[in-house]
């Protein structure tokens, strides 16, 4: 009998605690499919951020660092700047990176800090059981939105990669899905990218990935997949936001 | 011997951290602190060092525990409002095991208070530093010398334990020059298996971590931390004793007021009372032992402090409240004068009998 | 022990003429400290600097009893000529400060030294001036040390700049009332 699909060597052999449906298992896994076939996985620094990723230390078979919420691309600049040969990422939701985390993504970004940032964006604080994200969509019902989110009173969602593809600091900044065996295929490419861009020096790569929340959203795992097509891709655009050396070769 | 040379306390402390090995420092720029932040950023480069002004004091605690957790030295400074931001990261720090070095060249509060010199940190470095229970090593020079001395002190103890060592300097501190002696003595360096380095895929991954959902662990994590700090207690503490031997008046003061109170102390020594002085080097862990000791010997304590009094409790349980204690101080960013102590040192003297 | 104040406006060079005087103690392997005024007095507005030169070690590093105060403009006249310790010295830039010291129990030196600097193109260096009456009379540092100590404080590389400083001492030195 032979082998033909195997769980990467970079993930560890801990049960992820992710809830049914959630796609974090997912981009964890391409995460670490990239890792292992660049080969970097042995001189790799993660930072896990607050959320519902945060055991993600206990997941990545790399050296990793549980960082405070929102602090991780800080974190992250620390690594980077003490071993610039080594690989260096951080895996952030919607709340640590765009709330909370605000200043030092934009910061880390404008500094064209050499690291690879995954975003989770599933328009929903997760861990916390459901409260309303800095990416929670017009309308929708959350904890703290139980009437629907009122942008008159609350404010607009945060498109993170439209926001600092004015940062001339950054690099590469793609948003993609894995809502679908398409979508997951780009996502894994644009994550590769990422990373590869990290490896040639070329500074602050973010993949923003839309991912799902079947219990906060109160969906059954198939209508989540939907949900994404349906109403977080209209308002949150897939496709590469800027790729600062892709434009310069097309010059 | 190597050469005295004349330094601004913050520039003599910022190179003894380049002496002592440390070519990582992220900082924020803040009165009256800068001058360590600028000193860095002239000489990191020049020895292949980094030097980072962050986005805020936030983000600059946050890469030092990146650095840190790489098992690299490295060094933040700031000032009191600064400090209080790097509360999260300070309790983080010990949270996750991390050695660093931070600076706090303390001015006048609260809030955003005063530039001026300031010892009402006090609380904030030796008993609050953030949420949790944890402890910091909290060193205070008293001199430009020992701005330099307790800096290599401090990068060495904080490796050796695993926790962060604060410099609790103050405006005074920071801004005089000394004559100082930048000596190249032998620094003591320490191995971190435990760092996040990369595992080369030679052994498990390394996590530093200070999250852990089971009370029970946690428990045991906090109790573990707390052994340790009882082996600091019992081996770290550092202190001077000045003019103690025949004191009938003990002074308790550290940094600037110690200076002033040496003034004071000869000045009464001139009029016949019998005072001297034990000054804490180390604020935690504080000189309980010696202060006890002296209870036994003098009939009044007078605590001198830039603040509303705050070393002065912890003067008190020291001694078990077996004698009284008198506070000399004055805030805002004004240093207590000579004269002042002296008022406070005649009063005590007139407290009668060795009760 | 010599504590001495240097008082004036930011821009005086208050500083640097108290930097010189530490580091010519220092090469006497004297105990010194130096202590400026800091923040934002630093463009403009009074500032000040504490020097201590002693053979014991230094307590407070503060000098809030001056045996020596230079005075460089009227407000710093004002506010320390009382806490000068009796038979210490005042010098008084009287280009700058008209009135007189009021005080009999100390000794007092006018010498315009603004006023010098600009006859002399040394524009700028009054501290200096002022600084060579101080040593003149107060007898803080040994004048044949100054080209010594202001090689210490003036890089090499302004060879100009030092002469002129060192000239700018001399100047003060040898100037009589």
């Amino acid at each position: 009998m032979s082998i033909v699909f195997e769980k990467p060597k970079a993930l560890t052999d801990a049960q992820l605690h992710y809830c049914p449906g959630c796609t974090h298992g997912i981009i964890h896994r391409l995460v670490a499919e990239c890792l292992e076939e660049l080969g970097v996985t042995g001189k790799t620094i993660g930072v896990a951020p607050v959320g519902c990723s945060v055991f993600a230390y206990n997941y990545f078979n790399c050296d990793m660092i549980q960082a405070a919420h929102g602090r991780a691309p800080a974190v992250a600049t620390g690594v980077k700047r003490a071993l610039p040969d080594h690989v260096v990422f951080t895996y952030q939701g919607d709340g640590d990176l765009a709330a909370i985390g605000t200043a030092e993504t934009v910061h880390s970004a404008a500094r064209g800090e050499n690291i690879t940032v995954i975003f989770v964006n599933n328009a929903i604080y997760g861990m916390t059981g459901g409260q309303m994200a800095p990416t929670s969509l017009p309308g929708q019902v959350t904890q703290t939105s139980p009437y629907g989110r009122d942008v008159e009173k609350v404010g607009y969602p945060l498109r993170v990669c439209e926001l600092l593809s004015n940062v001339d600091g950054a690099g590469y900044l793609e948003r993609v899905a894995v809502n679908n065996v398409k979508n997951i295929k780009n996502a894994k490419k644009a994550i590769m990218k990422g990373f590869k861009n990290q490896i040639e020096g070329k500074g602050f790569s973010l993949i923003e990935v839309l991912s799902t929340c079947p219990t906060n959203w109160g969906m059954t795992p198939e209508r989540a997949l939907q949900w994404v097509d349906e109403a977080m891709i209209p308002y949150y655009p897939l496709g590469v936001y800027k790729d600062k050396y892709a434009d310069k070769e097309g010059e | 011997m190597a050469e005295k040379v004349l330094m601004k306390g913050n520039e003599a402390l910022a190179e003894a951290a380049i002496m002592a090995g440390c070519r990582h420092y992220l900082g924020y720029p803040i009165t009256p602190q800068t001058e360590v932040a600028a000193y860095m950023a002239k000489r990191m480069p020049q020895i292949d060092g980094v030097f980072l002004q962050a986005e805020s004091e936030i983000a600059a605690i946050n890469m030092v525990i990146g650095v840190a957790s790489t098992g690299k030295r490295v060094m933040t400074s700031s000032s009191s409002p600064g400090i209080a931001l790097k509360s999260e990261g300070l309790s983080y720090l010990a949270g996750c095991n991390l050695p660093a070095l931070v600076v706090n060249v303390q001015r006048g509060g609260p809030g955003l208070g005063g530039i001026q010199p300031s010892q009402s940190d006090y609380f904030q470095a030796t008993k609050s530093a953030g949420h949790g229970d944890f402890r910091m090593l909290v060193l205070a020079p008293a001199s430009v010398q020992e701005m330099v001395d307790m800096t290599i002190t401090g990068f060495e103890l904080a490796d050796k334990y695993r926790m962060t060592s604060m410099i609790l300097a103050d405006g005074t501190m920071g801004q005089m020059m000394e004559p100082v002696v930048l000596d190249t003595k032998e620094i003591k360096t320490f191995d971190k298996p435990w760092a996040a380095n990369g595992t080369d895929g030679k052994r498990p991954h390394n996590i530093i971590n200070s999250l852990c959902l089971e009370a029970k662990e946690l428990e045991e994590w906090n109790i573990e931390r707390y052994k340790m700090y009882s082996e600091i207690e019992e081996n770290e503490v550092r202190y001077e004793e000045y003019m103690m031997e025949d004191a009938e008046i003990c002074i308790v003061a550290f940094g600037v007021a110690a200076r002033v109170s040496r003034n004071a102390i000869q000045a009464a020594r001139a009029k016949g009372i019998k005072v001297g002085m034990i000054r804490p080097i180390t604020l935690w862990p504080f000189p309980k032992k010696p202060l006890l000791a002296a209870a036994d010997k003098v009939k009044a304590f007078v605590s001198v402090e830039l603040s509303m009094g705050q070393m002065i409790e912890d003067v008190e349980l020291a001694i078990r409240c077996k004698k009284p204690v008198l506070l000399a101080n004055r805030v805002g960013g004004i240093i207590p004068s000579p004269e002042e102590v002296l008022a406070k040192i005649e009063e005590a003297d007139k407290m009668g009998g060795n009760n | 022990m010599h504590e001495i104040l240097i008082a004036g406006f930011g821009g005086q060079g208050i500083l640097f003429a108290g930097k010189f005087l530490a580091y010519e103690a220092l090469l006497e392997d004297k105990q010194v400290s130096w202590l400026p005024s800091y923040g934002p007095e630093m463009r403009g507005g009074t500032a000040n600097c504490s020097i201590t030169i002693s053979d014991e070690p230094i307590g407070s590093p503060i000098v809030s009893k001056p045996t020596v105060l230079v005075a460089m403009n009227g407000p710093s006249l004002d506010k320390y000529e009382s806490e000068v310790k009796p038979g210490g010295y005042i010098f008084v830039d009287s280009s700058l400060i008209s009135r007189k010291v009021t005080r009999t129990d100390v000794n007092v030196f006018y010498i315009p030294a603004t006023q010098l600097a600009s006859d002399n193109e040394m524009g700028g260096l009054a501290n200096m001036i002022i600084l060579g009456k101080v040593i003149k009379e107060a007898n803080v540092i040994p004048f044949e040390n100054v080209p010594r100590a202001m090689g210490k404080v003036v890089s090499a590389k302004k060879q100009a700049l030092l002469d002129k400083n060192i000239k700018a001492v001399e100047i003060g030195y040898t100037y009589a009332e």
